[in-house]
């Protein structure tokens, strides 16, 4: 068994490690972002702990969308079980259907961050407008979630082809 | 990546905004019947001290800014140009202290990046090289001026123009915009009383040239041309410049004009308060602490001194929140 045989195969989980990589970076980095800010909010007053602990985390959904991407194609490709008999072309399909969430995690992850951080801030100084608060950097999550639409509808929709 | 190092400390900084004083405590203060009752507005907002002397409640209230900064940062060399100024005030008595050796230790500030003790020894022993290289020349050259001609006032300009300097040479090398911006308005005022003063005394263009120190913002030779023609020359250049709303301040008072500065310094460092990064946060709120620390010592004296309301009111600075 060649390795030019199984490119496909090899295609496939190298966008799945991707997928998983990069947004799972971003995402470690956004969090650590918004953990710093959030522990000087603390440090001043611990009382708001609950309300920056939710914006820390804002950050982290990319990281779980770029794992679930990963195990999607895993298991669709045969790694988890069964077949992993993949054509170069289905190969080469799965390896870009697995793109949207690598880079939009990534990105998204970290200008989320910066915008979980400044909502510290406005915590910080006013915490009855946390509701608020949540809603900007919740927007930036709408992008990542909608390449994480893509990147789940291209993962189920190749395997139905005919390549 | 450089603005998000600070990310623990800024947000530090906006819950500790929260105790700034605001425009309606100080709406308080002036309506306090006096001095005794204005501490007690002070110490319900956490100020410590002042029992005896309200300047000792206002220098550790200077110290625990620094102290917050100490902690936050580590090393608060960043922000030495804001001490600057303290550092050339003591360099000023520490010359003096050469031609009247005794009884000058309590005019020194002791908020400086110098320890005044050291610099001190340092002009009466004539030991240049234990003083930043900086203050080296300017020490060296107010000292001769002072031994020689016991001129203080020409003394004094000397140190006032390397000041200055210092802070605008050190708010360019720091490359922050913030503290380029601080380093800017404050040499570009400084010079504007200063044209202004020696155009009500009557100096000359020589002493202009040596006291006025140089900056982005202004052209020093029509400013020195517009103060040896007088006053309303003077607003009309200034009218040309960003410094326009101050101008008409000068009609009023050299008072109201440094109101004004401080004031300006307040309105551009405020888009501070929604900044989340950087070094910004933290030296805007040094720099409100500092304006609070001077309106309340306005206040408290106008009310020691029994001063009318709207005297004191004319001159209590804008505040950052």
């Amino acid at each position: 068994m060649s390795i030019m045989e199984n490119m496909g195969v090899v295609l496939a989980l190298l966008g799945a490690v991707i997928a998983a990589l990069a947004a799972g970076i971003g995402s470690s980095i956004g969090v650590g972002m918004t953990g710093e800010a959030a522990a000087g909010v603390v440090t001043e007053d611990p009382s708001k702990f609950s309300k920056v602990l939710v914006l820390q985390l804002l950050p982290g959904t990319q990281g779980i969308y770029g794992l679930l991407i990963g195990f999607i194609t895993l298991t669709q490709i045969g790694i988890m079980g069964g077949s992993a008999d993949i054509s170069l072309i289905k190969g080469i399909l799965y390896f870009v259907a697995c793109l949207p969430m690598a880079f939009v995690g990534y990105k998204s992850a970290i200008r989320q961050a910066r915008a979980s951080v400044a909502s510290i801030s406005l915590v910080a100084k006013r915490p009855d407008q946390f509701g608020k608060a949540m809603i900007f950097p919740a927007m930036v999550e709408t992008y990542a979630i909608l390449a994480l639409l893509i990147s789940i509808l291209s993962i189920f929709g190749i395997n139905s082809l005919a390549v | 990546m450089a603005e998000n190092q600070y990310l623990y400390q800024v947000a530090r900084i906006r819950t500790k905004e929260l105790s700034l004083l605001s425009a309606d405590f100080f709406e308080q203060l002036l309506a306090a019947p006096d001095d005794e009752s204005c501490i007690r507005l002070l110490r319900e907002k956490g100020w410590e001290g002042g029992q005896e002397d309200w300047e000792e409640m206002l220098s550790r209230e200077r110290s625990k800014t620094w102290e917050f900064m100490k902690e936050l940062l580590g090393d608060t060399s960043v922000f030495n140009v804001f001490l600057y100024g303290n550092d050339y005030s003591n360099l000023k008595a520490a010359v003096k202290s050469c031609k009247h050796p005794a009884g000058l230790f309590n005019l020194y500030l002791q908020q400086g990046t110098v320890p005044p003790e050291t610099m001190q020894k340092a002009l009466l022993e004539n030991r240049f090289e234990d003083l930043p290289e900086r203050m080296r020349q300017p020490a060296k050259e107010a000292q001769r001026v002072i031994l020689q001609t016991g001129d203080g006032q020409l003394c004094d300009v000397l140190i006032d123009r390397a000041a200055l300097d210092a802070i605008y040479k050190a708010g360019k090398a720091s490359k922050d915009p913030f503290l380029m911006l601080y380093a800017e308005i404050t040499v570009a005022c400084a010079d504007i009383k200063i044209a202004v003063r020696s155009m009500r005394t009557g100096k000359d263009g020589d002493f202009l040239s040596r006291a006025l120190s140089p900056c982005a913002s202004l052209d020093l030779e029509r400013l020195s041309q517009a103060a040896a023609e007088g006053q309303e020359e003077m607003i009309r250049y200034l009218d040309g410049t960003e410094y326009h709303e101050g101008a008409a301040m000068i009609r009023q008072s050299l008072s109201a004009f440094e109101r004004w500065c401080d004031n300006l310094l307040m309105r551009r460092i405020r888009p501070q308060l929604y900044n989340a990064f950087g070094l910004g946060p933290l030296a805007a709120y040094i720099l409100a602490r500092e304006n609070e620390i001077k309106s309340v010592r306005i206040v408290l004296s106008g009310k020691r001194n029994h001063l009318p309301e709207q005297w004191i009111r004319e001159r209590v600075r804008e505040t950052y929140v």
